[in-house]
């Protein structure tokens, strides 16, 4: 079941560290309103982590989620750059925010079919959640695309600035193969397809252009453990109280 | 002539559970709610309630199931067993019409039920509690808690709450 381990892995820790980041959000955002998006977004993520965390733990063994969560090495974490970023701007946020969740809101439409049953149960249940995920971020990208010259420009480079980074989402695992073959995931080829066909209408009626991106595996490396130096400070930060005292009940 | 008939344990449990009310939204129980999908009383009188969360990461959760927990061990029929069921979907289709009811007297607006998947037009639309106009506009679709959005209302100037469809 290594296979079907890695997958969640990278799920549950792609919401986990992209959750936290929209926790980030919390107190600073640019309005009221856009505050307490992030903040539900981020409620939204952690519980999915858990779902998923709860699923390895229950079905495949693995140790009790909030163990695993936070008591692993940095090298041992399977999420992808793109998440591990700082917020930046509000712009940026935005933009990665949209890059992430269509392909979310994708990879758990192809696992409703799962042949792994309780994946396909998770990702049917999700599927709502996710849905308001997307229409938060459709909803800005095309505000702030057609508004003014100001926020188109602005719009545009976190766009280009961010595009490479997204493709870091479709690194390929150690068992596509296999979790193919088995009817498991439909594979992150196929999802970066799927994706590109999905988000390019939308950010072209914004008013904005998805630029080429040269080298699409540029930003790898996280998938096999290898992260940006925004990582490690980041789960430091995250498990700075219970390392106080890893023992004490909550 | 009146029969009156004694109610089953099952009956005495369900009018129980219309009294553990969500914390978040204090008008509505866990039955208006639809997150109650068994009631099982087993011969040595043991109880087990199964039911379904709203949210996946709904903060409420652990607090209604002591709750449960609790008010069904009050009424002395014996111990309960109350199971989340986590890999089962939860549907603002499963709102009773008495709870869509409450949440309108609560002030909270509520939606058209979700055929297959939540559209658009039935996230943006809302009928404002306070003076029941149309004429609305969504505001975002966040609101103060997971399961609600926020609108306004041009005709009354007022913001107001939907409970979200999903």
């Amino acid at each position: 079941m290594q296979h079907i381990k890695e997958l969640l892995t990278k799920m549950a820790d792609d919401d986990l560290i992209i959750g936290h980041r929209n926790s980030e959000w919390t107190g600073l955002g640019p309005i009221l309103e856009e505050d307490i998006s992030f903040s539900s977004m981020a409620q939204d993520k952690i519980g999915h982590a858990l779902g998923l965390y709860t699923i390895l733990n229950t079905e495949l063994k693995e140790t009790d989620p909030d163990k695993f969560a936070f008591h692993r090495k940095e090298t041992e974490f399977k999420c992808c750059h793109l998440v591990e970023l700082p917020i930046g701007e509000y712009d940026f946020s935005v933009i990665r925010h949209f890059l992430f969740d269509h392909a979310e809101k994708l990879r758990y439409e192809s696992l409703q079919s799962s042949s792994f049953e309780p994946l396909a149960k998770f990702a049917k249940k999700i599927h709502g959640e996710i849905k308001y995920h997307i229409f938060h971020a459709d909803s800005w990208i095309s505000r702030l695309g057609n508004a003014n010259e100001e926020s188109k420009s602005r719009m545009q480079s976190a766009l280009n600035y961010t595009l490479p980074y997204a493709f870091s989402i479709f690194e390929p695992g150690e068992f596509e193969d296999r979790l193919i073959a088995e009817k498991v995931f439909i594979g992150e080829k196929a999802l970066q397809v799927q994706w590109l066909e999905k988000i390019t209408p939308i950010i072209e009626a914004a008013g904005l252009k998805i630029t080429t991106v040269k080298n699409p595996t540029e930003h790898y490396g996280g998938r096999k453990g290898y992260h940006t130096e925004f990582l490690k400070p980041l789960i430091d930060e995250m498990t700075e109280v219970v390392r106080f005292d890893e023992t004490a009940n909550w | 002539m009146i029969i009156e008939k004694t109610p089953t344990k099952k009956e005495v449990i369900l009018q129980a559970l219309e009294s553990v009310k969500d914390p978040e939204i204090p008008v509505l129980s866990v039955i208006d709610l639809g997150m109650i999908t068994d009631v099982i009383v087993n011969n040595d009188d043991y109880v087990i309630i199964k039911m379904v969360p709203t949210y996946s990461a709904c903060p409420a959760i652990a607090v209604i199931k002591n709750s449960i927990k609790s008010k069904i061990e009050s009424l002395n029929i014996g111990p309960a067993t109350v199971v989340v069921e986590n890999d089962k979907k939860w549907s603002t289709n499963f709102l009773s019409e008495k709870g869509k009811r409450a949440l309108e007297g609560f002030k909270i607006s509520t939606a058209q039920p979700v055929s297959n998947e939540v559209t658009h037009e039935q996230v943006v639309e809302a009928k404002c509690p306070h003076c029941g106009s149309d004429n609305t506009t969504l505001n975002s679709v966040f609101g103060s808690t997971l399961c609600r959005s926020t609108h306004y209302c041009f005709d009354c100037k007022q913001l107001f709450e939907k409970f979200k469809p999903i």
